[in-house]
């Protein structure tokens, strides 16, 4: 059990989960001068993709350097054709501890998936 | 996993990666190390001078390549992942162009492949990339020095990519197929490079005393080199003759515009160093280096050298 008692004191950190937000500066305006940059999300849209997808993290002194190195450490083999990078703190993300009042709920309501129609071949992306 | 998430092959939009091994089409030049020119149209243009035409393309080889392994030599030591990463790309792409100007001096003139023992498999571009002794090569010497810290990195890939991106876009304009496909490709490069480093010198500049420091003794080391650039050599003053070459003294005032911009936008006066002088008026395209470039192709060309018959 994490000491943190809400979940608008967690952040995606890293995609691995919620983290602390203690002392990480958030939002926008001046930050202080800190020892490490920020961790910045990144999101790809591949070449034959719809969305944009979650394919990892990385430290970036600002925005345009976190695109920047976005496109040298995640787009190297030709897959994206739009990138965004996102500040890790300023996503609001669930945290574990509220996993069964969010997600359990959904879990015996088979009626929600459209397994009941048929689908025709021509609509794609279901 | 729930399992109602689906497998890349079912919906494959939710992977950036997915669709990237179906087939190699979407690679520049493959997956294989085959001919790098291998269904270009390599004919000499008429009228163009075949040895001037792989002396010239030789020159821009050269600058690619010890440039490239000078900046490859970051990898693993600069001072972040991400940069690091960065810094390699850089040298890759490099490489890549080093290879194709290598292989079109080859096919212009068969001479100036170093003759390796019979039935070497080694192509022609690598053999005249790792048999050739330094006074060979026509690189500048602003790419041969050996490596400072990462405010030098950044100098000089500012500096390399600012003359060479106002290079290759005149050089897209080439009667020289091959030298006008290998622009097109290298000015969509070169724009990142520029635009990578021209940042980080800004940043540098305007980050803590000390980035800034270190930023004005790395801008005061290579600055004396960077004259050498627009030299215009006899053989570049014959391939811009003949329409295949460009004249390096006419991209001048538009690679000084770029760098002034630069450093307006870091706040960094143009420095004032003399330029480094030739030896007997002998610069990098006369083959004539300093020691340090010796010292990195005895690295860079000892395995190759230690089997020319060797399959890579």
């Amino acid at each position: 059990m994490s000491d943190q008692s809400t979940g608008s004191e967690l952040s995606a950190e890293g995609g691995h989960g919620a983290v602390p937000l203690k002392d990480v500066p958030t939002g926008e305006g001046v930050t202080p001068l800190e020892p490490e940059w920020p961790l910045y999300e990144v999101f790809v849209r591949g070449k034959r993709g719809l969305n944009h997808v979650h394919v990892g993290s990385l430290h970036a002194a600002d925005d345009r350097m976190a695109l920047l190195h976005a496109r040298d450490v995640y787009t190297r083999r030709n897959e994206g054709v739009s990138i965004w990078v996102v500040r890790a703190d300023a996503i609001t993300a669930s945290s574990p501890d509220e996993k069964d009042p969010m997600f359990a709920p959904s879990g015996d309501k088979v009626y929600r998936h459209p397994t009941f129609y048929d689908i025709p071949d021509n609509v794609p992306h279901m | 996993m729930d399992s109602h998430i689906a497998t890349p092959a079912e919906d494959e939009h939710d992977s950036a990666y997915s669709g990237l091994l179906v087939n190699d089409a979407h690679w520049a030049f493959g997956t294989d190390f085959e001919d790098p020119l291998a269904g270009v149209d390599t004919t000499i243009p008429d009228g163009v001078d075949g040895p001037t035409l792989a002396a010239y393309a030789l020159m821009l080889g050269d600058d690619a390549l010890v440039m490239s392994h000078r900046i490859s030599e970051w990898t693993s030591n600069a001072p972040d992942l991400e940069d690091d990463i960065a810094l390699s790309n850089i040298a890759l792409d490099l490489l890549g162009q080093a290879r194709l100007l290598l292989a079109r001096a080859a096919k212009a003139d068969e001479s100036v492949v170093p003759v390796l023992p019979e039935g070497s498999p080694a192509p022609p571009e690598d053999a005249i990339a790792y048999f050739r002794e330094a006074h060979q090569f026509r690189n500048v010497r602003l790419t041969e020095l050996v490596n400072g810290d990462f405010a030098d990195a950044v100098v000089r890939v500012l500096l390399f990519s600012v003359w060479r991106l106002a290079t290759f876009e005149r050089l897209r304009a080439s009667r020289d197929h091959v030298l006008a496909a290998v622009a097109t490709k290298g000015v969509k490069e070169l724009a990142y490079h520029r635009d990578y480093s021209a940042r980080w010198f800004v940043t540098l500049a305007q980050g803590t005393d000390e980035s800034r420091r270190r930023l004005l003794v790395a801008l005061d080391a290579l600055w004396p080199l960077w004259p050498e650039l627009f030299d215009t050599h006899p053989v570049e003053a014959a391939a811009a003759r003949s329409g295949v070459g460009v004249d390096p003294a006419a991209v001048r005032e538009a690679a000084d515009g770029v760098l002034d911009q630069v450093l307006d936008a870091a706040g960094v006066p143009r420095p004032e160093a003399p330029r480094r002088a030739g030896v007997l008026g002998r610069t990098g395209r006369d083959g004539m280096h300093g020691e340090a470039l010796g010292r990195m192709l005895a690295e860079m060309q000892s395995v190759a050298r230690a089997h020319p018959m060797g399959q890579w």
